[in-house]
């Protein structure tokens, strides 16, 4: 299937939008959604594992030392939910520019 | 030759549904199409189709279950009237969005309110921008015929939009008449099996159908299923010329009855095309030159050729059998005053409105129609031309 974007004519374009491959969710890049935007503070962080289960859109990686790094901005949406958990006031919401 | 029968309107509906064998047949009763589902439970509860019917528990369920089926890779078929046609109609438009290629067969009735279950058009017209084809069928015979088309040119992989073979409530539905059937074999040979290129149950292709799609893309897919509605007008005249060959019954975007020499003429849809061609066949035999313009494909709508067929005449009535209440007239009318007017032919043209709410529509009443007309014809015009047929005023 063709790669499409904002300048794809109708032309070519699938029907009705049909997806003809499966497990593609990941090209849908949700992160232009976002009015604000968290900023993590790394100094502050204990890595005390409360902010990234709930994530909805699991845009915050761990690493294989089971430890969080900086946010994934391709699908963030900017909900606020980590920073409201974060007990050490490490990920801070700024106003997105 | 065909099997000479004699049948309702919905019986003919549901005879060419159980020869067209469809995979899904879902559908909630209601006045006065229920005879459709009702007489097609009984084929599939004798094993004489090989359908799954689903007994939904309404409307709305009703097109779901339909588009979940087409979705899915089967061929699905519905049948509904007014209200029950109002309560799908956000899966109406979900239906030809996605591009599924239902067949519907809508038995024209009034919608609520007040509460009456006698013919009107108001129920297709609240869907005639909902990017379905719509035919329209004057009598049991040509809303067979129609159906027996549909899957043929819904499917075309150069159209894959929806289609609703209309047929009034009572008039036709209820009202039996002589039919010439297919045989079985015929009929089926010709609608054919359906084989979708792409569908959800095909493990070789795992798919995704009816995802968000934003400002990037919707207005794409919309020109999309605008081209698709162009094409339809190729595929249907290929298809009706096929079926001709195969019957020997002719069909076109629209009948024109006694229409090449006529002076005045009236533009309808349905049963009153009827009614009509007996009043034009009475004025002939007094020397008035009445025509008729029976329109049989509204959506798409055929717009040169309309205004092709009525540029030489002095005066026509169109007669809409649902009021747009919008202070200008009705839709039938909206469509072929600016189909005339695009193609630059200039008749005077007035708009009735009647028949609502199943009003009894007489051959005296027609017969007026083309008295106004002949009148209209002579003056070179009206202002009035937003007028009633039949009601109190």
């Amino acid at each position: 299937m063709t790669e499409i974007n904002k300048n794809t004519p109708a032309s070519e374009l699938t029907i009705g939008g049909n997806i003809y491959t499966a497990g593609n969710a990941r090209e849908f890049k949700t992160g232009d959604w976002r009015s604000t935007k968290p900023v993590f503070i790394s100094e502050k962080c204990k890595q005390c594992g409360l902010c990234f289960p709930v994530c909805p859109d699991d845009a915050i990686p761990v690493n294989c030392e089971q430890k969080r790094e900086d946010f994934n901005y391709d699908y963030c949406k900017g909900c606020g939910v980590c920073a409201k958990v974060c007990p050490f006031g490490a990920i801070e919401m700024k106003e997105e520019n | 030759m065909g099997i000479r029968e004699r049948l309702s309107g919905n019986e003919a509906a549901a005879i060419a549904m159980k020869q067209i064998n469809p995979d899904v047949v879902a559908a909630f009763p209601i006045t006065p199409s229920t005879e459709i589902p009702q007489y097609f439970s009984t084929f599939v509860s004798n094993g004489q189709v090989d359908t799954e019917f689903v007994a939904v528990e309404s409307e709305h369920s009703a097109m779901t279950a339909c588009i979940g089926a087409e979705a899915a890779g089967a061929r699905a078929m519905t049948a509904t009237s007014a209200n029950g046609l109002s309560f799908m109609w956000e899966q109406i438009y979900i239906a030809s969005s996605l591009r599924l290629p239902i067949v519907l067969s809508l038995v024209n009735r009034a919608v609520s309110g007040p509460l009456n279950i006698h013919n009107d058009h108001s129920d297709a017209m609240g869907v005639r921008d909902a990017g379905w084809i719509m035919l329209f069928s004057e009598n049991n015979q040509e809303a067979y015929d129609n159906l027996l088309m549909a899957h043929r040119i819904a499917e075309h992989k150069d159209v894959l939009l929806p289609l609703m073979v209309c047929q009034d409530g009572f008039i036709t539905s209820h009202s039996i008449e002589n039919i010439e059937l297919l045989e079985d074999d015929k009929a089926k040979a010709f609608v054919g099996t359906y084989k979708p290129e792409h569908y959800l149950l095909n493990k070789e292709e795992p798919i995704a159908i009816g995802p968000l799609d934003l400002q990037a893309h919707l207005f794409e897919h919309k020109y999309q299923q605008a081209t698709a509605m162009r094409n339809a007008k190729k595929v249907i005249a290929e298809v009706s010329k096929e079926f001709e060959e195969l019957t020997g019954r002719k069909y076109s975007f629209f009948e024109e009855y006694k229409l090449e020499d006529a002076e005045i003429a009236i533009v309808c849809m349905n049963s009153t095309a009827g009614t009509t061609k007996y009043v034009v066949d009475q004025l002939r035999n007094k020397g008035i030159k009445a025509g008729l313009l029976k329109i049989r494909m509204f959506r798409p709508f055929p717009t040169e050729e309309i205004a092709k067929a009525l540029s030489h005449l002095k005066a026509v009535a169109v007669l809409d059998k649902a009021d747009s209440l919008n202070g200008a007239g009705g839709a039938l009318f909206e469509d072929v005053t600016s189909a005339m007017f695009v193609n630059k032919v200039q008749v005077p043209t007035v708009n009735y409105v009647y028949g609502i709410g199943g009003r009894d529509t007489t051959s005296n009443d027609i017969e007026s129609v083309y008295n106004d007309l002949a009148d209209i014809a002579n003056k070179g015009g009206t202002n009035d031309f937003y007028r009633y047929l039949g009601v109190r005023k």
